[in-house]
């Protein structure tokens, strides 16, 4: 790395990473490239393909005897090793990382296997038999609550797990007395950020002093340490908790990968040796976590002049299967800024929380604020348009005044510093709004689709640990005690040799903390760059670490740096006694640059760090009495601003709060509804910015990512609680040609609640964007009801009304309509053999031609002259599995046709259909045509459209080949689509 | 080829990074995973197992390649080329390298190797190429860090390099 001249001016510069010449030659140190004990298995993991089941009876005899496999645990066992997880609201349910006797989503484990390799693990999962009796399952929170919707957990009585109401003002009186109020209605979807990098976890136990010590990329918050630890049993300093080096993105996901610390720890006792699981990408995208969706009604009182004089909201959160730590933080996260950027003194609040059929919930980048904002900044541009007001007038006329800060607003927040109405100017003139608008009007005149949306954002940063506990009526926080603060920690040491090693419990995922604290701690102390190393891999046995510890919230810029700082103006404080001491100065007129300690008034009179700094190592009784040692610093730092809630429920959720202001200008494709961003104008106010570059690479990759939940990325469930989004190819990530390029602005007011003046900023266009872009494209279509993700289709049923079913049915087009939530496919084909009709027609019947040409078959039996049993494998993309298949005859019409239907189970999901073979005689033997209808649920409908109709195409291929082969010869089949309903039928699973 | 068997592992011969390898694998093993845990470079990421994300790219006989869709068996004879081959040397980057770390090409790093071994190959395929070229072959990855603009500036920046390294009297 180039050397950087010393001395001060490091802060602020956009210097290159110390981090990248790893990352870019192949040695970074992920969870998966760490050494493991030689005898380290593996774990695999079978997943339940039911959204609600309960579940009758599980066989593992077979998987167990399985030569490779060390051991195999179910439910049961892990219930009877450990206790169920904390849940963060008073409830009568238990949250297992397993299921115990019911499945509550697609992709909750039902059962481990250790083994040698993943690969014969994941063999021995195939032998696991589950028996289920599938129950109707519940996807959607409203009609959860319904009196009488299907409940999960019994002990409960109902799917609503939390309820609670808030007033703060007089909000009754305001909408009494408003001149208007405007209402709107919000269905925020799931989404995740997902890394590109899935979970990992290594576990080991030591039987001798029933301790765990486990390695995962987990990203804290580590108050999820003593969820872990309660869970398994064992006092806090017997779980051990460490992280990789390195860690391949997270946006809050990996902070979900807490129960499969708990599952591949109970697995390594079982089995007596160390235990590995990385997990795959179906298994992330099916079951790691995601952010909540919620219904939102939201409604303002308002003056004739925009003026907002109370809100009123009522929030339906929707947090999955279980309630799972931390939620429903999700909910709480904004507690302080439901305002916004508003001065708006009254509002009501009504928080309550469901839980579905689908996969529990956690931190993802933005929490809590992409559902707010979605709804407090739609109602504001709705405001305008019923008033007649211009929509930048309406934002202005509520912002908090300039003068205002630090504001308490209405619910308990405390916003630190910023002046929206500067950042907002200077947004409009640079951002060349004028233009825009003209560019819109121009667009307009020619009949095209463009619209203008704006996104005004507070965004909160480093939480309060006391927010959560607003979730408990004021009574039982008395009762509990009192929860706030964040304590960050960081430790600066200097070796004998006078170099410095910085060490912070902030555990990044890629953000660049060790470029940018060595950049905090190098200024400090007036060494060059390279002077400094930084370590961030976190040991919950060895190093300084508190429940705040992680990275997430946004914390690091403000918190954990500024406890660097601290740390390195403490052990400065210290050298400077020492150097005065030699230099016959008084410590106060000692400065520090270029690797040397001077008097400020006789830069010659100096003496170097290096021999200063080792001093306490080699000569600690020549220090000035008093002066403490300078080989080891730590500093915890926790701001007085978070504290508890109040008895009113007031909450400053939230230590720094910085300010977005978005400008998007966008058009619609009348063809194809196809939304394009064509110019994107983002504002941040995080405070003092620490390194230009790293700003805004998180305020790109956040928009990135907002680009992805605003137009493409959805978690869809089918009715029925199958995923249906299962692989990349389904789950649609924006790529390089999906993502424009913002025009980024920054307006610094430093927060005089942090030691440096930083706020975070990683998270504030996941909150802005979505709604900045839904604004302009609800102004492009004049249409309320905007939901997201602005697909293409979705567009277009605003444009032309919804899509009437074809006039006349299409042949071998499989359809995704999904009816009661499965993947429904149909098709139809033919195919030529050679061979006469009679003969086609016994080989169809009979279970040993069958088994032969049934691709993947194991076992084809007749239970009767119409009914068969099979058993085959089949793998589609990433999903391979073992189905029974049931399969009957009817409407026998030898030799000419045969309606075949019936149903198939295996791990990965059930299937049923019908279908209809013709056998009719040609000239050079027989042609056999066919049509099915088929319908899957489970995992295999998680793999999308795309992979299952051409993996069924080929598996018919397959068939047909094999059957012309058996006939004598032949040619190949002439259609490729489907005989699958029997083929599928037959073979296992049809999708 | 001659006939395997699917429960027996088969040597692999083949070049690695310029180096004759000889390892062994299960017919049904990934090169990803032949790469990763046999021979134990673990500079190719694994990021999604079916082909999508790109992160696995590796260059056999100098054709970009997913590792995750490729059987170690099918790379008997070929050129293997992985991100640990990219420096000259130890305590330097390749053009292409520096450009990234002078423009935040990277966050987190897990999808950069992948990244780094297509655009390679096609710097080398297509030393003239500009921005669309490059957006367009950088389609075949996902980031979920960095949101792609300094990624682009950073090949840029590298073409432009390596153009005028070849042609240092224009
Ligand atoms: S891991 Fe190969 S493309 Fe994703
Ligand atoms: S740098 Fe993290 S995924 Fe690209």
């Amino acid at each position: 790395m180039k050397s950087l001249e010393t001395a001060g001016g490091l802060i602020g510069r956009t210097v290159e990473r110390v981090e990248d010449a790893g990352l870019l030659t192949g040695r970074g140190r992920y969870i998966d490239d760490l050494p493991v004990r030689r005898d380290t298995a593996h774990l695999a993991i079978l997943r339940s393909p039911h959204g609600h089941a309960e579940i009758r009876a599980i066989n593992t005899s077979a998987a167990s005897a399985l030569p490779g496999v060390s051991a195999v645990l179910t439910g049961d066992d892990v219930g009877r090793l450990t206790r169920s997880m904390t849940v963060g609201v008073k409830a009568n349910v238990e949250c297992w990382p397993i299921a115990r006797d019911r499945v509550r989503y697609v992709g909750e484990p039902v059962a481990l296997v250790v083994a040698e390799n993943r690969y014969v693990a994941e063999d021995a999962l195939d032998l696991i038999e589950v028996e289920y009796e599938t129950l109707a399952a519940i996807v959607d929170p409203e009609k959860a609550l319904a009196t009488d919707a299907p409940v999960l957990h019994p002990s409960l009585g109902t799917n609503l797990i939390n309820e609670r109401s808030f007033r703060y003002g007089d909000p009754e009186a305001a909408f009494a007395t408003a001149d208007h109020r405007i209402a709107i209605r919000i269905a925020y979807p799931r989404n995740s950020c997902t890394p590109i990098e899935t979970y990992g976890v290594i576990a080991e136990y030591d039987p001798g002093e029933d301790a765990y010590d486990v390695t995962a990329n987990f990203q804290g918050p580590f108050s999820i340490h003593a969820v872990i630890s309660r869970a398994l049993n064992v006092p806090g300093n017997r779980m051990r908790l460490r992280t990789p080096p390195d860690s391949g993105g997270s946006f809050g996901i990996k902070q979900g990968v807490f129960p499969y610390v708990i599952l591949a720890a109970v697995a390594a006792r079982v089995a007596g040796r160390p235990v590995k699981w990385i997990e795959d990408r179906l298994e992330h995208l099916t079951a790691s976590v995601s952010a909540t969706n919620r219904v939102t009604t939201l409604e303002a009182a308002v003056a004739a002049d925009g003026r907002i004089t109370a809100l009123c909201w009522d929030q339906l959160e929707d947090c999955g299967a279980h309630l799972r730590a931390p939620e429903p933080a999700t909910l709480y996260r904004m507690h302080g800024n439901m305002t916004g950027a508003y001065a708006i003194e009254n509002v009501a609040i009504r928080n309550r929380v469901v839980l579905t059929n689908k996969t529990p919930t956690g931190l993802n980048r933005g929490f809590g604020g992409p559902q707010v904002y979605f709804a407090l900044e739609r109602l504001v541009h709705k405001i305008a348009d019923e008033l007649g007001l211009d929509r930048l007038q309406v934002i202005r006329r509520n912002l908090v005044p300039a003068d205002a800060f630090p504001y308490r607003t209405a619910t308990g927040g405390l916003l630190d510093s910023g002046d929206y109405q500067t950042a907002i100017d200077r947004a409009c003139a640079e951002g060349g709004l004028d233009a825009l608008r003209l560019r819109r009007d121009q667009a307009r005149a020619e009949g095209r689709l463009y619209g203008i949306g704006y996104a005004t954002v507070v965004e909160p940063s480093v939480s309060n640990m006391g927010y959560i506990t607003t979730v408990l009526t004021p009574e039982e926080r008395a009762k509990a005690g009192p929860k706030n603060g964040a304590q960050s920690v960081a430790t600066v040491a200097i070796d004998p040799l006078g170099s410095i090693t910085v060490k912070v419990a902030s555990v990044p995922q890629g953000q660049g903390h060790r470029t940018v604290l060595a950049q905090v701690v190098a200024e400090r102390l007036g060494l060059p760059l390279e002077a400094v190393r930084v370590n961030t891999e976190l040991d919950t046995a060895r190093d300084a670490w508190s429940i705040a510890s992680g990275n997430y919230a946004s914390r690091f810029a403000a918190a954990v740096a500024g406890a660097a700082a601290l740390a390195a103006d403490r052990i400065r404080e210290r050298l400077a006694a020492i150097a005065a001491s030699q230099l016959n100065v008084t410590a106060d007129r000692i400065d520090f640059k270029a690797g040397k300690l001077f008097d400020r008034d006789n830069p010659d009179n100096a003496i170097s760090f290096g021999r200063v700094a080792a001093a306490s190592h080699w000569a600690p009784g020549t220090l000035p009495d008093g002066t403490g040692q300078t080989i080891r610093e730590t500093v915890f730092w926790t701001p007085e601003q978070l504290e508890a809630p109040t008895a009113t429920d007031g909450i400053n959720s939230s230590l720094c709060h910085g300010f977005i202001f978005d400008i998007c200008g966008a058009e619609i494709d009348r063809t194809t509804g196809q939304v394009r961003i064509d110019r994107y104008v983002t504002m941040h106010d995080c405070g003092r910015i620490l390194h230009p570059g790293m700003v805004d690479g998180q305020v790109r990759g956040g928009f990135a990512q907002a680009i992805g939940a605003a137009l493409y990325e959805e978690y869809a469930y089918g009715g029925d609680g199958s995923f249906l989004t299962g692989t990349l190819a389904d789950y649609l990530i924006p790529t390089v040609m999906e993502t424009p390029e913002p025009l980024i602005l920054h307006h610094e007011t430093p927060s005089p609640f942090t030691p440096l003046g930083a706020k975070g900023v990683g998270e504030g266009n996941c909150m802005s964007t979505p709604v900045c872009i839904a604004n302009a494209v609800a102004d492009a279509l004049g249409v309320e009801d905007i939901r997201l993700p602005l697909s293409p289709s979705q567009v277009s049923e605003w444009l032309y009304g919804e899509e009437r079913p074809p006039s006349k049915p299409q042949d071998s087009t499989p359809v995704a309509t999904g009816a009661s939530g499965e993947r429904l496919l149909t098709g139809s084909g033919s195919a030529d053999v050679v061979a006469t009709r009679e003969s086609v027609w016994t080989m169809l019947l009979d279970p040993n031609t069958l088994k032969a040409i049934i691709p993947g078959a194991h076992e084809v039996r007749k239970v009767s002259d119409t009914h068969f049993r099979a058993e085959v494998t089949l793998g589609i993309g990433p999903v391979k599995g073992r189905y029974h298949a049931d399969i009957r005859l009817s409407d026998m019409v030898a030799p000419q046709a045969v309606t075949l239907s019936g149903g198939t189970e295996g791990a990965l999901g059930s299937g049923r259909g019908t279908g209809r073979v013709t056998l009719t005689e040609t000239a050079t033997g027989t042609r056999i045509d066919y049509r099915y209808e088929a319908a899957i649920g489970g995992k295999v409908a998680s793999v999308g459209g795309r992979l299952l109709d051409g993996a069924a195409r080929v598996v018919i291929g397959q068939f047909f080949q094999a059957l012309a082969r058996h006939a004598g010869g032949g040619g190949p089949p002439s259609a490729a689509a489907g005989f699958t309903q029997r083929l599928l039928s037959l073979f296992r699973r049809r999708r | 080829m001659p006939r395997m068997n699917a429960a027996q592992r088969h040597v692999v011969d083949f070049t690695l990074n310029g180096q004759k390898i000889r390892a062994e694998a299960e017919n049904r093993m990934l090169l990803s995973d032949l790469l990763r845990h046999e021979v134990g470079l673990t500079g190719t990421h694994v990021g999604c197992e079916h082909g999508v994300c790109g992160a696995c790219t590796v260059q056999i006989d100098g054709k970009p390649a997913r590792a995750c869709l490729t059987l170690a068996q099918q790379v008997r004879g070929s050129d293997v080329r992985t991100v640990e081959a990219l420096a000259p040397g130890a305590a330097e980057l390749s053009p292409l390298q520096a450009a990234f770390r002078r423009h935040h090409g990277l966050q987190c790093g897990f999808c950069t190797p992948g990244i780094l071994m297509s655009l390679d190959a096609l710097l080398r395929e297509q030393p003239d190429a500009g921005r669309e070229e490059i957006r367009e072959h950088l389609s075949g990855h996902l980031c979920r860090c960095t949101g792609y603009a300094t990624i682009v500036e950073a090949a840029l920046a590298a073409a432009e390099e390596q153009r005028k390294e070849e042609t240092p009297n224009a």
